[in-house]
């Protein structure tokens, strides 16, 4: 994992309070659990960004490390991982995810 | 001979990958996470594990979650496609039972 990469990843999950790094694109997902992911998001109305890991394969193998997380989706919350789908649906059941969500957007 | 899939990798090598099943991803973790309970369905690449340990006592989902993708380590890369996870403290699991 190249110094440029880091720097890359760095600034991408720092400029974006919200990003999701995927497999495929919000309008079109190319997997499952990418795409239960962009459906949360989206039914809390709160603006975010995606990255289509499958576009950029050195992208994809660095933030397997970056992250120290084996799959996709990866969500970053302000420069923070959340975790994947699992996680996701685990926090939107308890109710804090869409917190999560709009707390970011003010903060 | 188990199923598998061929691959041909990047040094023209053949090989196999063997498909992993329930029982050795079970397995895994227990070894690796004494008195764990560890329930784990799927089919061949997707998976659906339950663990409840008290090594998650007191951490984020984020790092349950790394704990067990460290024990699974290389498993993770080409031998699971989807492994669906949930962790659980005693405490937690006993709640839900």
């Amino acid at each position: 994992m190249t110094e440029d990469i880091i720097k890359k990843i760095q600034s991408q999950i720092d400029r974006h309070k919200i990003l999701i790094y995927m497999k495929g694109t919000r309008e079109i997902p190319q997997c499952g659990f990418s795409a239960r992911t962009v459906r949360l998001f989206e039914s809390y109305g709160v603006p975010f960004e995606t990255v289509d890991v499958l576009a950029d394969l050195v992208l994809r193998e660095s933030l397997k490390k970056f992250s120290n997380w084996p799959t996709f989706p990866q969500v970053y919350i302000k420069g923070k991982l959340v975790g994947g789908c699992d996680i996701c649906l685990e926090l939107h059941e308890r109710g804090e995810l869409e917190q999560m969500a709009k707390a970011a957007l003010e903060g | 001979m188990r199923d598998g899939l061929i691959y041909l990798n990047n040094k023209t090598e053949v090989g196999i990958i063997t498909f992993m099943n329930t029982k050795e991803i079970k397995v895994m973790i227990e070894n690796a996470m004494p008195g764990s309970i560890v329930n784990v369905e799927g089919d061949g690449t997707h998976f659906e594990a339950i663990v409840v340990s008290s090594e998650f006592e007191g951490k984020g989902l984020v790092d349950q979650h790394q704990m067990v993708y460290k024990v699974l380590g290389e498993a993770m890369k080409d031998r699971i496609h989807a492994l669906s996870l949930k962790t659980y403290t005693p405490q937690q699991w006993k709640g839900i039972k």
